[in-house]
């Protein structure tokens, strides 16, 4: 069976569970309605399928996840992006960072920034907006939170509006959340024909 | 004008009032204040809690906060748990120093792992709880448990420093 993956990669792997996900054929009503506010409803992952156990959650969390990456006004989704790789790095989830690692180098064009980001961590020199954004996404990341009054004054100095503070904070913490489920509850595999030895 | 009633846990555990930036950057986001608290009740209060009861979730986010130092939020999950009738002993995980045996003890080991050292994760951990008798069920309703209390805890730090620099 492939290993797990411990380098971080802009090439999305594959997930492999550690728990059992339902079996669709299976599924109750509530748990069919929660897999269909997922955003990936033409084919159900693993991962919302292993999600899909606490049906619950699952069904109020799909929605408020789209509303911070995705909701309409304030800060840029490559910016969220941005803030979910911050939180991603800290918490060493290779899977979450190489997917929104990619979304970002998607949305911006630039695949500098993230490759910057991979080989130097949190002293990767970057203009001073994304080293703030960085800054304060991977130090509010930590546990506790190392986040400090000096951290927010370099979002605003940087020039980020009050919304746009708010929807950084949201998208790093809704990371703490994400990477806690993916990184425990399963491991990334490299998909076939990619190279895992050297992920960087 | 504002799109909050200010009464979610979040907004209060903050200390955001009326007037101030950041009500009103909340009330422009107020879907995603009402869904956090919906994601509060489910993880801390679900109709079906399976095999982690009302009174051992409240514990473990009491415990979870105090481990994230913030001793004011952990308040607020010993107040649940008391409204939970919580025994003696699922009173005791609360406390950080507590480590329990069986399989308290398998609920607290990946607690501690998951709010403080998440990193640090790996397939042993998932191992080791069900070695202790949970079941994948259980085990993703505890991740949840841990990992919503993570964006939980963070989201009111956050908000405490737009307060602060405001």
């Amino acid at each position: 069976m492939s290993e797990a993956l411990h380098a971080f990669t802009t090439q999305v792997p594959e997930w492999r569970p550690r728990v059992k996900p339902i079996e669709l054929a299976e599924a109750t009503p509530e748990q069919l309605e929660a897999l269909q506010v997922t955003p990936s409803n033409t084919k159900v992952s693993d991962y919302v399928l292993v999600l899909a156990n606490d049906v619950e959650t699952l069904k109020v969390r799909s929605p408020l996840f789209n509303a911070i990456m995705y909701g309409r006004g304030g800060l840029s989704r490559a910016e969220r992006e941005l803030g979910a790789v911050g939180a991603s790095i800290v918490n060493r989830c290779i899977y979450c960072a190489a997917v929104h690692a990619s979304r970002y180098n998607q949305l911006t064009k630039d695949e500098t920034v993230i490759a910057k980001i991979f080989a130097d961590g949190e002293e990767a020199e970057l203009d001073e907006r994304q080293a703030a954004i960085l800054n304060f996404a991977t130090r509010l990341s930590r546990a506790p939170s190392e986040a400090r009054p000096e951290d927010m004054r370099r979002l605003r100095d940087a020039g980020l509006s009050e919304e746009e503070v708010l929807d950084l904070i949201l998208s790093a913490s809704l990371f703490g959340w994400a990477n806690r489920l993916m990184h425990t509850l399963g491991d990334p595999i490299a998909k076939d024909g990619f190279d895992s030895g050297n992920g960087r | 004008m504002s799109g909050i009633a200010g009464n979610d846990v979040v907004t209060r555990q903050a200390g955001v009032l009326p007037g101030e930036a950041a009500h009103d950057a909340l009330a422009a986001r107020a879907e995603i204040v009402a869904m956090t608290q919906a994601t509060h009740d489910a993880a801390l209060k679900p109709r079906h809690p399976g095999g982690l009861s009302h009174a051992e979730r409240a514990a473990l986010a009491s415990r979870i906060a105090r481990l994230n130092a913030d001793p004011a939020l952990a308040e607020h999950y010993d107040a649940l748990m008391r409204e939970a009738s919580a025994s003696a002993e699922v009173e005791r995980i609360a406390d950080p120093a507590f480590k329990g045996s069986g399989r308290i003890a398998a609920l607290i080991a990946y607690t501690d792992l998951a709010s403080t050292r998440p990193k640090d994760a790996g397939p042993g951990d998932i191992d080791a709880l069900k070695q202790a008798g949970i079941g994948d069920a259980d085990i993703v309703r505890l991740a949840e448990l841990n990992a919503f209390l993570a964006y939980q805890i963070r989201l009111i730090a956050g908000l405490k420093l737009m307060r602060e620099q405001g």
